[in-house]
């Protein structure tokens, strides 16, 4: 994006890559495609469940659709979209000239549109796509799978080698490039958040490849990991996969909580509170989270004392979370507030992750999970956390920085605009499904009893809507690309803190060539 | 020049970081073994040992009965014909019981099978115990041939007095080596 | 996938006939309706205590977050730039900071008390008056009904019998859409029922909500869970555990009767499972099969018996279908390992095998003129 002296010219620049600016601008880019493509997945599925009956699609593709929409949108989206923006921001945050690692930097992108193509692929293939969720328990993911699982696999594998990959990269810069007087504790929270959360990607992305590659042996040559043929256990497959399936769910939200905490003390013009609780707050989260793991798992038939350890461990998130929004909440007290998109999402932000905090806690204790469990209420809980959570956050970042990449200002109102429309789009979606779950619908079905109608129409049309938001937010990036108003000042936002604000705009291509003095 | 103090550090952060890496994906796989640790000490899914039991103890509590119930089931895709020849015996803890299931093989070729147990309520597979049981080990039946196959077991004589029923329920896989797994390899 | 214009416009007068609905206060009476929002306590008393903490913790939730929100709400109002203010410098108050540390964790703890004697009652199966195994089966359950005096047990297959052609949109939508079986289980009422739940393929979930019930069937390990309903009635619930193609289309239902309805109907249902081995003409087999064939197998192999390919192999023209009849009565009967198709002899009777086969070998032009009879399929077990 940055027209100065550098870059390779035409493609080269962008194959060749060593750049984290250019890397970050193709991780963003890359990410918000996926996001569309898991955004068509999801309009098919709420297409489908607009009214019962089938229209058009039938139960298998619809399956399909339910796991890819879950795949790309986890590993193709969120998480690529927050390296992306780890890749641009943290050199810029903590006076580094570059990442510590850029060639691999390279290669950890280039491994992204390699798995993708692979996954999407499998719908081409006999049999389809793969069927049985993005938890893909055993053993409908082994024995009862459709061929297309090898190469499903193999892109998991893959995902999970760039995310490593990019982890390493960024804590290794995190720990070697700060600036000269840069100390831990002085770092921008988003930067600590995503320190944590590489550590989690290192600890948790390995678990998850053990448990494909146990699946692919299984399939394949013969063993029982998930057999209880051979001696094996398909439950075994469920606690393989969520010891990496609930870090994995902070690897999505941390970031996000990272995000937040820079955008809410810019607009509230304050100083963030209770930074240092706020850091021991995300550390205690990641590590809580790998012992909690089995909350996915109640209804398995546990013994009562694990079904209690893992209710009483679950709850005790609910507590550094708590910190977490307090603290939001304490930096916009006394502050003096304004309302740009940035913020509008942010503050949206914080609602309606608590939102999705509440419920979760109500799905954390085991005997009303029981109720809960594999329903609609559990849909609506967790797009409450991954959407309003991870993608809000993300859109607020975009809209943040948005003139700090590129040089131009967006529309203001256009951006309002699309806020509101995205807002009212989301509610209108997942609030109805907190109802029906309640009453009683399952998850993943492609039809449902006719009592469940009403609300899932109104689903179906505020996902619409949502949709819409999002082909709105594409609009307003290129126009702002193209023609925005152009933004030479530094700091762009009045109360904005922090080193990247103390660059150019558009950020120059290479970041500090000498290192900033922090006080 | 201020570059290279940062990129010495890198190349020792980095090795660190890849052993994490290696261990944890060899932690997954440790996983294996640990879980079957944790089922049998806390009977996670009525989990019971393939291994025959030896008795150290030889009290058998007379006043005293467990109702021990037996089911069978094929997985899918199973044709034998598998049932317990007694559905129930009541047990007094401590002495041992014979008892059997019947299996047939329909089909017109030889078939290998693996009976799988469980044990419901799942804290009562503790206190069951199998001396013999046609469970250890696979069983081959030619075509169109039957049996009786065998299971000898003693409930513990320490079993909580709460506990007054035990359902243990085989389920039947066909393990016959599928030919076309062995033709691909 | 397709789109059709009438179709859209039908949606179009649906949405708005949806909004004038919406619209008028009267449709947001009536619990158990399609306006239902909430838990249910059901019919048992478990069921009542699960809801009682469900609402217990939920209107905590509503109070935290009136109270969190509230002040959030003031602030984004009071605390606006356009007031006129100066912001603020302080960034932290340790006090505040211990007081929202351990109020939250003495909620928590209070909530935990009530969490875990529920928890207890669920796990409490003991003293049950009937056992009843469930198996849950790509895309059925079957029910064995356990004889506690040590006799034999019987069981039978519970299916779906909502017609494709309702869900095809080609029938008007029936009231228990989706949620109607041939054959029900059938419990007492306020009898103690124990549950075993396993699989024979891949993992289920048992769920009806009004008896308080939900629990995974996994293949090979049984899996305990019980119920206690105090009222008559029929309560409906689904497989709640992604299951492959037809997860959506294997509802339960129970019939919970009168102790006295519960013997009458099981003394019917043991002597129902005899098998009828008369001879049949071609014509009665092909009609009686259509209608077994499209409940056992139609949704694999599909209606028009043309499978899904790569999944679900087809039966239109196959050579297995055309071939040696024995040969298509060995895959029937004993399955085909490793893959879905399931030894269907053990799951249905000769006859109504018979039937089936009989249909498959000449339905959709397989003219082979064969007509299989139930002498055929239990002298083929021999």
């Amino acid at each position: 994006m940055s027209e100065h002296h550098g870059p390779a010219k035409g493609i080269k620049r962008w194959l060749f890559a060593t750049n984290h600016k250019d890397i970050g601008t193709m991780y963003l880019w890359f990410s918000f495609a996926m996001f569309f493509v898991g955004g068509f997945f999801a309009m098919v599925i709420r297409a489908e469940l607009f009214q019962p009956g089938l229209q058009l699609v039938d139960p298998q593709f619809f399956n399909q659709m339910t796991t890819m929409h879950g795949l790309v949108m986890v590993f193709g989206a969120i998480m690529p979209a927050f390296v992306g923006l780890a890749n641009w921001m943290i050199p810029m945050m903590i006076g580094a000239p570059d990442m510590a690692l850029p060639r691999m930097n390279n290669l950890s992108f280039w491994l992204l549109p390699v798995a993708v193509t692979l996954l999407i692929s499998t719908f081409f293939m006999e049999g389809g796509a793969p069927a049985f969720g993005w938890t893909f328990y055993a053993p409908l993911s082994t024995t009862y799978a459709p061929p297309s699982t090898t190469f499903f696999i193999f892109a998991v594998h893959i995902l999970g080698a760039s995310s490593i990959m990019g982890s390493i990269n960024i804590l290794a810069t995190i720990i070697n490039l700060r600036a000269p007087g840069m100390t831990y504790m002085k770092m921008p929270m988003f930067v600590w958040t995503w320190a944590i959360t590489a550590f989690l990607l290192i600890a948790a992305m390995p678990v998850l490849a053990g448990a494909v590659t146990m699946m692919l042996m299984d399939i394949h040559f013969g063993t029982s990991f998930f057999s209880a043929a051979g001696g094996g256990d398909p439950v075994l497959f469920q606690h393989v996969f969520w010891f990496f399936g609930h870090p994995e769910v902070y690897i999505i939200i941390l970031p996000a909580f990272g995000v937040i905490s820079e955008i809410i003390p810019t607009f509230s013009r304050k100083p963030l509170f209770g930074y240092s609780s706020m850091v021991y707050a995300t550390a205690s989260i990641a590590f809580l989270s790998f012992i909690v793991w089995a909350h996915h798992m109640y209804t398995t038939g546990m013994p009562l004392a694990g079904e209690l350890y893992f209710m009483y461990a679950t709850m005790l998130i609910a507590i550094p979370t708590g910190v977490k929004v307090f603290n939001w909440i304490a930096t916009m007290f006394g502050g003096a507030l304004t309302f740009e998109a940035p913020m509008l999402f942010s503050v949206a932000t914080v609602f309606l992750f608590s939102l999705g905090g509440f419920t979760g806690l109500m799905l954390a204790i085991a005997p009303i999970d029981f109720a809960y469990q594999e329903s609609y209420f559990v849909v609506a809980h967790f797009h409450y956390t991954m959407v309003a959570g991870a993608i809000f956050s993300m859109t607020a970042a975009v809209y943040y920085w948005l003139p700090k990449w590129t040089g131009r200002m967006y529309n203001e109102t256009l951006a309002k605009t699309q806020f509101w429309i995205a807002f009212v789009g989301f509610n209108l979606t997942f609030f109805p499904q907190h109802f029906v779950g309640l009453a009683g619908m399952p998850r993943r079905t492609p039809d449902y009893a006719l009592q469940f109608a009403d609300f899932n129409m109104m689903s179906s049309i505020g996902s619409f809507i949502y949709g819409f938001a999002q082909l709105f937010l594409l609009y307003i990036i290129i126009q702002t690309i193209r023609s925005g108003k152009e933004n030479a000042d530094e700091k762009t936002w009045e109360g904005a803190n922090g080193l990247e604000w103390t660059l150019a705009s558009p950020a120059p291509f290479h970041t500090f060539s000498t290192p900033p003095t922090v006080k | 020049m201020q570059e290279k103090k940062p990129e010495k550090s890198t190349t020792k952060t980095i090795p660190y970081l890849i052993v994490l890496v290696v261990a944890m994906f060899g932690f997954g796989f440790l996983l294996v073994p640990l879980y079957d640790v944790l089922c049998d000490l806390a009977g996670i899914n009525g989990k019971v040992d393939l291994v025959a039991y030896e008795k150290d103890s030889d009290v058998i509590v007379s006043d005293r009965t467990v109702n021990i119930q037996f089911i069978s089931l094929n997985n899918n895709g199973m044709p034998w014909i598998f049932k317990p020849m007694h559905t129930s015996v009541k047990a007094h803890p401590g002495q041992d019981y014979n008892t059997s299931f019947y299996a047939s093989n329909p089909t017109e070729k030889a078939m290998t099978a693996q009976a799988v147990p469980s044990i419901t309520p799942g804290y009562a597979a503790k206190y069951f115990h199998k001396i013999e049981c046609f469970c250890f080990d696979q069983q081959e039946l030619e075509a169109g041939k039957e049996e009786e196959m065998g299971l000898r077991f003693v409930v513990d004589a320490e079993i909580p007095d709460s506990i007054h029923t035990i359902t243990l329920t085989y389920t039947l896989f066909d393990v016959t080596a599928d030919e076309s797994v062995a033709s691909l390899n | 996938m397709y789109l059709r214009i009438n179709w859209l416009m039908k949606q179009t007068f649906r949405l708005a006939g949806f909004l004038l609905v919406y619209l008028s206060p009267s449709a947001w009476a009536k619990p158990g309706d399609r306006w239902e929002m909430n838990l249910s306590p059901g019919v048992t008393e478990l069921g009542q205590e699960v809801y009682d903490l469900h609402m217990i913790i939920l209107w905590i939730c509503v109070a935290i977050a009136v109270v969190v929100f509230g002040i959030m709400g003031y602030v984004l109002v009071a605390h606006r730039k356009s007031s006129g203010r100066t912001p603020a410098t302080f960034d932290e108050s340790t006090k505040v900071e211990i007081a929202w540390t351990i109020v939250p964790t003495l909620i928590l703890i209070a909530m935990v008390v009530p969490a875990t004697q529920t928890m207890i009652k669920i796990y409490d199966t003991s003293e049950a008056d009937l056992d009843i195994m469930i198996t849950g089966y790509q895309w059925k359950w079957k029910y064995e009904y356990i004889d506690k005096e040590g006799g034999e047990n019987f069981s039978y297959m519970s299916i779906m019998s909502t017609p494709q052609a309702q869900i095809d949109n080609l029938e008007p939508k029936g009231e228990n859409y989706l949620l109607e079986v041939d054959e029900p289980l059938v419990i007492p009422v306020n009898k103690k029922a124990r549950f075993l739940l396993t699989a024979a393929d891949v993992i289920h979930a048992w769920w009806v909500p009004a008896l308080s019930v939900k629990k995974d069937a996994i293949p090979g390990f049984v899996n305990e869970a019980w119920t206690l309903p105090t009222e008559i009635g029929t309560y409906r619930g689904q497989c709640a555990e992604l299951c492959g193609k037809d997860h959506g289309f294997m509802p339960i239902v129970v019939n919970v009767v009168s102790e006295e309805d519960y013997a009458v109907w099981l003394a019917s249902k043991k002597n129902a499972s005899k098998v009828d081995l008369s001879v049949k003409s071609k014509d009665e087999l092909m009609a009686s099969g259509q209608s077994l064939y499209e409940k056992n197998c139609a949704a694999c192999h599909m209606a028009n018996g043309a499978g899904i390919p790569g999944v679900f192999p087809a039966l239109k023209d196959s050579p297995i279908a055309l071939g040696d009849v024995n040969e298509h009565i060995n895959i029937v009967v004993n399955g085909t390992p490793g893959t879905a198709m399931a030894a269907y002899g053990a799951q249905l009777k000769p006859d109504v095998l018979a039937a089936i086969i009989t249909y498959e070998r000449n339905a959709w032009g397989n003219a082979t003129g064969d007509s299989v009879q139930a002498s055929d399929i239990t002298n083929f077990n021999q």
